[in-house]
């Protein structure tokens, strides 16, 4: 950073009178008699509104009603943001302790803020999430930090607004449109926050102080909800009509028997949208039901599986420069990814039409991305086409990202190894051949590991970083690292034939060609696993694989693994010859052409077929515990989850083989070895699997 | 204290030309796609950059200061110091001069020194009375001084001119440079014959040097962002012949001038950069010059006859340095208009100008073709007003080198009636 930034400091919050000291709360009167309330939790960087935080909050509210000051003002000490929302770890407690009970305290406090006779005014910068929302919905006056957002992401753990934030906000703004924002889990960002109404005022960091004596002087006017729509809305048949939109709209994306939470905020806002007493109680016991669900229990599980993947994330990844081999779809997405999250970027390619398409292909990822122009501009001045591979040299991580074929990456490793720096990290982005057939040309061994990419790379989380047996456990860990800095998930693997995903998701990719092959129709197949919960079928997701990768996967792991594999299907290697390799190609098994395909289908297809499709991906998942391939089951659920989406609402496939039982699924999956074919005889570590 | 100073690597843009509409890159953009992979392949990393240079004539609203961007977009440290220069034609050689006097004197060790210009996104200008009328528009206030002001509107208020039109005449003599070279093939006998044999050789030369692999190292490919990536100067016409030639029109005095579009520099967008270095650098580096900036000098003359400022900048080096015709080896003299090069030849060429204007006793002599722009010039690649002066320099480093010879001079003719030159040394 430069000197004069640096010793000038972050911008600092703007607090009022009150100095950090300990505790939740930090509280003074300044001279204007505006009660200045600063939320800055104990020992964590972020501020979350857990039960201490409320009852805390509680007692200063009834000093302030004792006293009152001339307003209040409620603002986070974090330098991170306002509020991330309610304490998901208590969740669990909560659930088996009387939730409703707990909740009714919290609607109580929130309810005490809203009526208090002075201005009320809350200052948010960063995000305001959840139960961080409401605590500034039941304010009178949000401003907003230039940079603040505003979300309920609680339909994410299969939930909806639990601490007032259903009748609260659709009081505030447009009804639909904050019913959107609750259903969608999507987050208002400041511009959009403004001219929903959500936040009264923008304003710079350094203008807070004026802005909250504007507010407490009567200077910022309350806004007064609805407008002529909301008069529309507070009647039934209206209500009806737009709840029936919604209800078409959540289907597209999410069924009800999965997914009940936004299902049941629709119902409740129909039934209650003109009576915020009825929908606050209506709130507190949904809330309470969709906290015992076994779809919100298994979302947190995912929401935990993601924080324990992040946790392997911490330290210095001691990479700025990544030079990218192969400007191919998967390596220049890669490289524009790692551009546009901040890294120093160079993409060889002895193919400077490649290159060029590369570009065009970052420009589009950074619009896709919502970023500005000027983001943009920087985005693509980081990434840098380089024909001559004048980066390798200054690399601290090279990705090569070559096609897939042993020969010419053992080549380009040896040109590799006479370039690169020293202590510079090579990784393969290989998704079909094991390090160790490649490792062999490679100059430091320790060095060299896998950082599997899964496309499209701009929309997947999850990265496998691949340890072959030489590798630095250091590497490992800069490598999860760099998967952090760049927005990732990392799963730690080991090098086996498809590694973890690939793996586990070839045998029901194939076997979803033997049912083709059989006569299913694609659409019934794909159907039946979105009926599972996946959230395209096993065709759909072999055209976006590409058909050629997902042959050469087969293929590949045909050729090396013990078990029994499912004949390549005759019409994928056809698909393959004839240059309809998927949806890259506009044509695979589905026409392309027009986007995504469409499944108008109501056939259920054969009783069995579900599970012929399944549970290979759970025995693929216990071959890969049994022989290590992961480091424990939950990482196996999180792998599956944040690459492929296999059904988060399950808790990922080993959770949903602990929860249907390993018994059950070892004789079902027998009974298909005897009609189908040994490809289905249980793996030997279900006998161990818990 | 007068230190040695070196030019140690550099490269350009391909020239991209103007073809109706702004080009798919800004200055700045050019500036940039050239300078990344320039400073990716040094053995040095950006902190070792003490300064930036950058010579633009028609800098866009978005990039004043064009090199202060640039050094930013490059990801140069904040720290480092980037101004921009402006001597029209001469622009993209007074950085590299003034980079020079600065490492000379003592003050910076390396400077990255370039020109970037996209003359096909010269702006359209408004007429001044029409922003005259804006502005009055702007200050009135209410509905009648509104409407008064209303009733001054002229039709020709909404003509723009454009500017590249207007920046290429010059405003004292009101001669557009096209002109300028009428002017001097008229003085020097210069045929259109001789002009266009000279323009096809041109093309000839820089098509077979990029054939060559010649450029490699020099001319380094640019991308844009609807997925094009341009790796060669897009105007050289390998197969230019004298017929096609012979039917062009001439542009600028019509219907008896000679000056054609054929014989004139090409109008295009384009950058380059040159690394200037101390000795000191290139120990601490180890980096290998490419050779040794001796000497440089700028001329003035009258505006009318701007295309012999070569003459006028070159001949004081040449005395000062005792260096006779066969004693430079190398010559980049910037091709404006083929007829232009061809006077400044005339003029070395004949005695009594020798002896009258440049103190001669006798003629120079005339300068062999070659040694003469032996990779062709602007009139097959094109001439972006800001970049040439830096492009002759950094091709004429790199062609001494690669001719193994030891003396060179790159120099140009200045719109406005100057003239600017650089004596380089083999190291």
């Amino acid at each position: 950073m430069d000197k004069v930034l640096e010793h000038l400091g972050d911008m600092k919050l703007e607090l009022g009178p009150v100095s950090p000291g300990r505790g939740n709360w930090q509280y003074t009167t300044d001279t204007n008699g505006i009660l200045w309330l600063v939320l800055d939790r104990d020992g964590t960087g972020t501020n979350t509104i857990s039960q201490d935080v409320i009852r805390e909050l509680s007692d200063l509210i009834a000093q302030a009603e004792a006293n009152p000051p001339k307003a209040l003002v409620i603002r986070s000490a974090k330098p991170g943001g306002f509020a991330a929302g309610a304490d998901i770890g208590s969740f669990d407690a909560m659930t088996d302790n009387g939730a409703a009970d707990l909740l009714k305290q919290g609607h109580a406090v929130m309810d005490r803020i809203a009526a208090l006779p002075f201005p009320t005014i809350c200052v948010v910068h960063g995000a305001a999430l959840g139960a961080g929302f409401e605590l500034a919905l039941a304010c009178d006056i949000r401003i907003a930090v230039e940079g603040a957002s505003f979300g309920f992401p609680e339909v994410k753990l299969g939930l909806h607004p639990g601490l007032g934030g259903t009748f609260r906000l659709p009081a505030l703004i447009d009804a639909t449109e904050a019913l959107t924002l609750m259903l969608t889990g999507k987050t208002a960002h400041t511009a959009e926050a403004k001219s929903l109404g959500i936040a009264d005022v923008v304003v710079q960091e350094r203008h807070v102080a004026a802005a909250v004596l504007a507010a407490a002087t009567g200077k910022i006017k309350e806004r007064e909800g609805g407008g002529v729509k909301a008069g529309v809305l507070l009647l039934k048949p209206a209500r009806s009509l737009a709840a029936g939109q919604m209800r078409r709209e959540a289907a597209k994306h999410a069924l009800k028997e999965h997914y009940p939470a936004p299902y049941a905020l629709i119902d409740m806002w129909e039934t209650h949208g003109d009576d915020p007493e009825a929908m606050q109680k209506a709130e507190i016991a949904s809330f309470a039901a969709l906290l015992k669900t076994e779809t919100s229990k298994n979302l947190r599980r995912a929401f935990f599986l993601r924080q324990s993947l992040k946790d392997t994330e911490k330290g210095e990844d001691g990479i700025a420069h990544v030079h990218v081999v192969g400007a191919g779809a998967m390596g220049g997405s890669i490289a524009a990814w790692a551009a546009l999250k901040g890294k120093t970027v160079t993409l060889g390619d002895i193919a400077t039409d490649a290159l060029g398409k590369a570009v065009a292909q970052a420009e589009s990822i950074c619009k896709q991305a919502h970023l500005s122009a000027i983001q943009t501009r920087d985005t693509l001045d980081r990434m840098m086409p380089d024909p001559r591979g004048y980066g390798i040299a200054r690399a601290d991580l090279v990705i090569e990202a070559a096609p897939e074929n042993a020969e010419l990456k053992e080549q380009i490793y040896a040109d590799l190894g006479k370039r690169m720096k020293s202590g510079a990290i090579l990784a393969t982005n290989t998704s079909s051949l094991q390090l160790k057939q490649l490792v062999g040309s490679v100059k430091h061994p320790g060095k060299f590991a896998g950082l599997h990419f899964f496309n499209p790379v701009e929309k997947m989380e999850l990265v496998e970083v691949v340890a072959h047996e030489a590798t630095d456990a250091k590497v490992i860990r800069r490598l999860a690292s760099f998967c952090g800095a760049i927005g990732k998930l990392p799963v730690q693997v080991t090098d086996y034939p498809g590694f973890l995903v690939n793996r586990a998701l070839t045998p029901y990719l194939m076997e979803a060609m033997v049912l083709m092959d059989e006569g299913i129709d694609k659409e019934v197949i794909d159907s039946a696993a979105i009926r599972f919960g996946m959230p395209m079928g096993p065709v759909a997701l072999a055209d976006q694989i590409g058909l050629d990768i997902a042959l050469h996967t087969a293929e590949s792991l045909k050729g090396t693994l013990d078990k029994p594999m499912a004949e390549i299907s005759e019409a994928l290697r056809k698909k393959v010859e004839k240059g309809e390799t998927g949806k890259k190609a506009g044509q695979g098994f589905y026409d392309w052409w027009e986007g995504k395909p469409r499944l108008d289908t109501d056939e259920p297809g054969p009783d069995d077929m579900t599970d012929r499709l399944i549970l290979p991906i759970l025995d693929a998942c216990v071959v890969c515990l049994r022989e290590g391939v992961a480091r424990n089951a939950d990482d196996v659920d999180a792998a599956m989850i944040f690459a492929t989406g296999f059904a988060p609402f399950r808790g990922g496939p080993m959770h949903y083989a602990r929860t249907r039982g390993a018994k059950d699924i070892c004789a079902r999956l027998d009974a298909f070895a005897k009609t189908y074919g040994p490809r289905f005889e249980p793996d030997e570590g279900w006998s161990t699997f818990e | 204290m007068s230190r040695a100073v070196y030019i140690v690597d550099g490269a350009r843009t391909p020239f991209l030309k103007a073809r109706g509409g702004p080009g798919p890159f800004t200055p700045v953009d050019l500036a940039v796609q050239c300078g990344r992979p320039l400073l990716m392949r040094q053995p040095f990393g950006k902190e070792a950059v003490d300064l930036v240079i950058l010579g633009c004539v028609n800098v866009i609203a978005d990039e004043m200061n064009p090199a202060r961007v640039a050094a930013l977009r490059l990801g140069l440290p904040e720290r480092t110091v980037g101004f921009s220069v402006q001597i029209n034609c001469g622009s993209g050689m007074q950085s590299i001069d003034t980079a020079y006097r600065y490492i000379q004197q003592g003050s910076h060790e390396i400077i990255l020194a370039g020109g970037a210009e996209a003359l096909s996104h010269a702006p359209l200008v408004l007429r001044q009375e029409a922003v005259e009328w804006y502005a009055g528009m702007a200050r009135a206030k209410g509905p009648m001084a509104q409407a008064r002001q209303m009733t001054g509107l002229r039709p020709d208020f909404f003509k723009p001119i454009i500017g590249l039109e207007q920046g290429l005449t010059d405003p004292i003599t009101n001669l557009n440079m096209g002109q300028t070279a009428e002017v001097l093939a008229y003085r020097f006998n210069i045929d259109r014959k001789a002009a266009d044999a000279y323009a096809m050789e041109s093309h000839h030369r820089l098509a077979r040097a990029t054939k060559a692999g010649y450029l490699s190292d020099e001319m380094l490919p640019v991308f844009d962002r609807q997925g094009h990536a341009h790796e060669a100067d897009d105007g050289v016409r390998p197969d230019s012949d004298m017929q096609s030639l012979a039917k062009l029109n001439p542009a600028f005095e019509k219907p008896y001038g000679s000056v054609t579009p054929g014989n004139s520099s090409q109008i295009t967008d384009g950058a380059s950069w040159v690394i200037l270095a101390s000795e000191q650098a290139v120990k601490a580096h180890k980096l290998k010059p490419l050779a040794r900036i001796v000497d440089s000098e700028w001329a003035g003359l009258d505006p009318s006859i701007m295309g012999l400022g070569s003459v006028m900048a070159s001949t004081p080096i040449l005395q000062r340095h005792a260096l006779g015709i066969d004693d430079v080896d190398l010559w980049e003299l910037n091709e404006a208009f083929a007829a232009q090069v061809l006077a400044c030849l005339a003029a070395w060429h004949d005695e009594e100008f020798c002896r009258e204007v440049l103190g001669y006793d006798r003629a120079f002599g005339l300068i062999d073709r070659d040694r003469l722009n032996i990779d062709g010039g602007a009139i097959s690649m094109g001439h972006p007003v800001g970049t040439s002066g830096n492009r002759i320099v950094l091709h004429l480093a790199n062609a001494m080198k690669r001719k193994k010879v030891r003396t060179g001079i790159a120099t140009e003719c200045i719109g406005g009636g100057l003239g600017g030159a650089m004596l380089l040394e083999a190291v």
